[in-house]
């Protein structure tokens, strides 16, 4: 079982090099934020991975709900700043 | 039990593959939202609600369920703040002849 966690955690890993792909070559800003955004999500589910391998779950448990929190209040405040601000960096491809 | 837990997980990193490779192959910003948006949700919610199962019921399931409920309601409405910042800041959709 805690194999199957392992290669869990190594797969969303993998997802997640994807997401680091648009986070890093997005024509625009906003296909950044999305990238972030995507790769945060699966993090959540990654840190609770970690803490079933290492039957730590409920010091792990905290951590991911403080991440998920900081996740979502980041990205709304990015957007925030983004529809005050505008747009830049290209037209959409 | 265990075997809900696999299933549930396997189903969550199916979902969360197919959302990231929607995320590199579609052209458009508005179409890559809507694949990554829908997809991270569901996959994050079926894996959370995977491990939840995996310990039986206890105060740990408890947390693990209240997570995926925190992630059922913001995930969306981080979509929903991303799109509104794109569309108010006038971001062109794809369309036929651009390719």
């Amino acid at each position: 079982m805690l194999d199957f966690f392992l290669w869990a955690a190594v797969a969303i890993l993998a997802a997640s090099l994807l997401g680091l792909y648009r986070a890093l070559f997005g024509p625009t800003i906003i296909d950044r934020i999305i990238g972030v955004n995507v790769i945060g999500t699966k993090t959540i589910a990654v840190i609770l991975l970690i803490g079933l391998i290492f039957k730590q779950v409920d010091m792990f448990i905290d951590i991911a709900f403080v991440y998920a929190l900081i996740n979502f209040i980041g990205t709304l405040a990015f957007c925030k700043y983004m529809e005050r601000k505008g747009v830049h960096g290209g037209p959409s491809k | 039990m265990n075997i809900a837990c696999i299933v549930l997980v396997s189903l969550g990193i199916l979902f969360l593959v197919l959302g990231a490779v929607g995320l590199i192959r579609f052209p458009d910003f508005y179409t890559r939202l809507h694949a990554a948006g829908k997809c991270d949700t569901l996959g994050s919610m079926l894996i959370v609600s995977g491990l939840a199962l995996y310990d039986g019921f206890s105060l740990t399931s408890v947390k693990i369920i209240a997570i995926a409920v925190f992630i059922f309601l913001t995930s969306p409405t981080a979509t929903h703040a991303i799109l509104r910042a794109a569309f108010k800041n006038n971001v062109s959709h794809w369309t036929k002849d651009k390719q």
